[in-house]
């Protein structure tokens, strides 16, 4: 279909993926984590599948990220291992 | 350890990879889903079903079982959060009262003793900071929107891209934003613990009472066809109205959920005060 915007979406999404594993602030990994999700939306979207993009950017990007964030804030924010 | 745990998931990984050639190749024509459940739902989808959108038409109708057990896992989900995170115990270290008019806080050692005229003085977390007037004005004009949005998308559920799912999560995520801007104490005065907790079951109960009343009045399990012999609307439209309803069940459970692990987290379940 549109593989240019396949190619750049899925390769960004790996980098996301990568990034959110590797980086040690954790506040910085839920917000590469929502970021990660709001690229798999618009993957979904390219796709055709609107509705599990909307699923996708409403929980995925949306909601989950604000619970990873407010857990961070009740723990610690630098991970040990 | 972390070795250990890498080699695992690449054994994991490589079984899975070698499990998915034996599916049919990406988009294959012959596959068996293209060959018989596809043309079917395509084809005949609108007829049987009378909702415009085919994917709400699998999800509420064809596969409306499995949608119910969703419904129930998320519900499970929200109980599970309540009985891990909840504290009931309360630390009696007296309260803070802040006078509005002067700003003056005053605390209060013995937790017996109640201020009566709340309208001069609020009750405050102990730390309490000043709510910016930018941020709280831009959130109330926002949330309104927000809800009505969210309103929308469960009840255009079955003529385009929505349902009960997402116009619940999108509900809940006003009703977070009010407890992040403000703080956790007003959002619980618009909706309480127990309402949310009401709401919650409540869901499930709407999904599985609209299946049970198709068995009473004949039917199969979430046969919504039956229900014309209570509701008055032509036969056409029963399975759209049907779907709606258990739209509208989800919706309340999902709704619910959210607001709930978002409450337990944030204060570190003593809903005392948020971040």
């Amino acid at each position: 279909m549109h593989w240019p915007i396949d190619l750049i979406i899925l390769s960004l999404v790996i980098i996301c993926a990568i990034a959110a594993i590797s980086v040690r602030d954790l506040l910085g990994t839920a917000i590469l984590f929502g970021a990660y999700s709001f690229m798999l939306c618009l993957l979904w979207a390219n796709m055709g599948a609107v509705d599990v993009a909307f699923t996708e950017a409403s929980v995925g990007a949306g909601v989950s990220s604000v619970l990873v964030i407010g857990a961070v804030f009740r723990t610690t924010r630098r991970t040990k291992d | 350890m972390k070795y250990l745990g890498l080699v695992i998931v690449i054994i994991c990984g490589a079984l899975l990879l070698y499990a998915t050639q034996d599916f049919p190749a990406w988009g294959d024509p012959s596959a068996p889903v293209h060959t018989h459940l596809s043309p079917h739902f395509i084809t005949k989808g609108l007829e049987e079903t009378g909702a415009p959108n085919l994917v709400t038409a699998v999800l509420a109708d064809y596969r409306s079982y499995d949608t119910m057990f969703e419904t129930v896992v998320v519900f499970c989900g929200g109980i599970a959060c309540i009985l891990l995170l909840r504290t009931f115990v309360q630390r009696t270290r007296g309260r803070e009262y802040r006078h509005i008019p002067t700003g003056v806080v005053l605390h209060i050692q013995n937790p017996e003793k109640k201020l009566k005229d709340t309208r001069e003085f609020e009750l405050i977390d102990n730390m309490w900071v000043p709510q910016d007037l930018i941020i709280r004005t831009v959130t109330r004009l926002l949330i309104p929107f927000i809800q009505i949005f969210a309103l929308y998308v469960v009840a255009h559920g079955d003529f385009s891209p929505g349902g009960g799912f997402q116009g619940g999560v999108i509900f809940g995520a006003s009703l977070i934003l009010m407890a992040i801007s403000f703080d956790l104490r007003t959002a619980l005065n618009s909706i309480s613990e127990r309402m949310l907790g009401l709401l919650c079951a409540l869901g499930v109960v709407i999904y599985s009472g609209i299946g049970l009343t198709c068995i009473f009045l004949g039917g199969n399990f979430l046969d919504y066809s039956r229900l014309t012999a209570i509701l008055p609307v032509d036969p056409g439209h029963i399975r759209a109205l049907g779907m709606l309803g258990v739209e509208i069940g989800v919706g309340f459970t999902v709704m619910a959920v959210m607001v709930i692990i978002y409450n337990n987290i944030a204060s570190a379940g003593r809903y005392k005060q948020g971040l």
